[in-house]
């Protein structure tokens, strides 16, 4: 497992992953450590990389939108909804309030369903395996309500390009109301958890402090910016889907610590279960879709969409074809995972795996890029060089 | 071994059993090669208290040095690729694997990306293969069933 480093006896590295226990995803850290105290962290990322941004230039709009929502099987609505808020942006046309207002009720569930998901996968990182089980067994009443109103209890396929493909019905919008009363009297009880536990905060109160200058500093985003105190949510500074009818409230803390993490996850859990029940009551009457034309003309447009864990920003080219010339994402994860390796620094190793969980990280949703390295070639490539292996690629395929 | 202790009355009685106390406790390795977290989720979601294989025995251990079977998700991405392969090999025999989701069975809708092998049969063996994307969680375990029954029989 661990290496002697060559300039100092003391010192070693420990490699973890890509297959570890600690997470589900594939990544590779590498921890220096002198004793149990961590002095350097290094990460490899990118084992997750499908080339989703280069499939999509093939398909059509429609095609697209069912691939990027398998970028993530945890926040998949997030990321179709975005093709279609911006395929819409692109054509110049609006989703009608109804469908807005849907994909905002789905949204919220979904933030429900993963942050609960979030507070197991901690949990179990601080060897609290009885919160695991719990807030999972609760997760399974948020999955029945997704399945129910959607069908799919993991890629909903609820958007379709100019509107939602679903519609909440009476009876669904009774279950929806009774789950949520649920949830909330339970994450009133997490709330409880995670703030009075007294083993759990030894594991969680001023574990891997980020003040507000260093979150600036190193671009974070989502609850772990606001629970350093920075005030970012992109529901509330630049409103989309139905979030101008229906305002939230913004949830932050000024700890900046794990315990912070803990509770302005579960604070979000509150107060979507309150957005919720108002956009049930308050859905608007109307159509589901607006006609959009196949072929959408050129023109450049961005998304932004809160996740869960963040900050999502959707680059969108259209070419006047039926086919995108260009989609591109940023994600949560890059940025806030540039906070784990400095944050670590100074902590046990046995931290180390909670800190990385304090930001909720989604690796198949991050890995954007794959570095190319061969024998023959440097690490810059030319033009020339990289349509060659381009074509060599594509003949040793077929 | 010779023919004959290998076939001695004992020797048969003895690997009954370790079958019998294979089957009735699997330890798996789970192992994600670039999926989506929709299969590894639901896999998560099948050892939680609604649908719970730990009661027929099935656990997920830390190592694939612990373990019994191989669960393996995603459609095998260039840089996964070599992980997947030394997990598979440390694992000690007799040493299943189980393929969840279509994009292990197939690739999927990543199918034919510069990326990705296409499924995980063309890189070690399948044992069992579990559809769909994301498969249900009955599904997983009408899976792992079918999966006891082959560990059973294993000689």
């Amino acid at each position: 497992m661990a290496e002697i480093s060559s300039d100092n006896g003391r010192k070693f590295t420990i490699p973890i992953g890509p297959q570890h226990p600690a997470l589900k995803e594939p990544g590779h850290f590498e921890f220096v450590v002198d004793g149990e105290v961590i002095q350097e962290a290094s990460v490899k990322l990118g084992y997750a990389h499908r080339g989703i941004e280069k499939i999509v230039e093939d398909r059509n709009y429609t095609q697209a939108m069912y691939i990027l929502e398998r970028v993530c099987g945890i926040c998949s609505h997030v990321h179709a909804s975005a093709l279609a808020m911006g395929a819409e942006q692109l054509a110049g046309v609006e989703a009608p309030p109804r469908a807005r207002a849907i994909r905002t009720l789905v949204y919220e569930l979904e933030r429900i369903h993963s942050h609960l998901l979030w507070l197991g996968v901690a949990a179990h990182e601080a060897g609290f395996e009885a919160l695991f089980m719990y807030s999972w067994r609760d997760r399974e009443t948020i999955m029945d309500i997704l399945e129910e109103i959607s069908g799919s209890r993991v890629h909903y396929s609820v958007n379709a390009i100019g509107g939602v493909r679903i519609d909440i019905s009476a009876e669904s919008a009774q279950n929806i109301l009774k789950a949520v009363d649920f949830l909330e009297e339970r994450s009133k009880h997490y709330l409880n958890v995670v703030s009075s536990d007294r083993v759990f905060l030894q594991r969680s109160r001023g574990i891997g402090v980020m003040s507000p200058e260093e979150g600036n500093r190193w671009g974070v985003v989502g609850p772990v910016a606001r629970a350093s105190g920075i005030k970012r949510d992109v529901r509330v500074d630049a409103p989309y889907a139905a979030y101008d009818i229906f305002p939230v409230t913004m949830i932050t803390a000024s700890e900046g610590d794990l315990e912070a993490r803990f509770t302005v996850r579960v604070r979000e859990l509150l107060e979507s279960t309150r957005l919720v029940r108002e956009v049930v009551k308050n859905l608007p009457e109307g159509e589901l879709t607006t006609k959009v034309k196949r072929k959408i003309p050129p023109a450049e447009t961005v998304v932004r969409i809160e996740a869960p864990r963040g900050e999502l920003m959707y680059y969108m080219k259209s070419n006047g074809t039926d086919q995108p010339e260009r989609i591109h994402g940023r994600t949560p994860t890059i940025p806030n995972m540039a906070s784990v390796l400095h944050l670590t620094i100074g902590h046990q190793l046995a931290d180390a795996p909670m800190i990385l969980a304090g930001i909720d990280p989604c690796f198949s949703c991050n890995d954007r890029a794959v570095v190319l390295k061969s024998q023959s070639h440097s690490d810059l490539w030319s033009w020339d060089q990289l349509r060659q292996y381009g074509i060599d690629r594509y003949h040793g395929r077929t | 071994m010779t023919l004959e202790e290998r076939s001695s009355p004992i020797l048969k009685a003895f690997e009954k059993a370790v079958a019998w106390a294979r089957m009735n406790s699997v330890w798996a390795v789970h192992y994600n090669s670039g999926s989506c977290n929709g299969c590894d989720i639901e896999l998560l979601t099948t050892i939680t208290p609604r649908y719970d294989v730990e009661r027929i025995g099935i656990k997920l251990a830390g190592s694939p040095r612990h373990a019994d079977v191989l669960v393996c998700t995603g459609p095998v991405t260039g840089q996964g690729k070599d992980a997947l392969l030394r997990t598979y090999e440390q694992m000690p025999a007799p040493k299943f694997v189980v393929a969840i989701g279509t994009c292990a069975l197939s690739g999927g809708v990543f199918e034919g990306s510069y990326n990705t092998y296409d499924g995980i049969d063309g890189l070690v063996p399948v044992d069992v293969y579990i559809p769909g994307c994301p498969p249900r969680p009955e599904a997983i375990i009408n899976g792992f069933a079918q999966l006891l029954e082959k560990v059973e029989n294993y000689a």
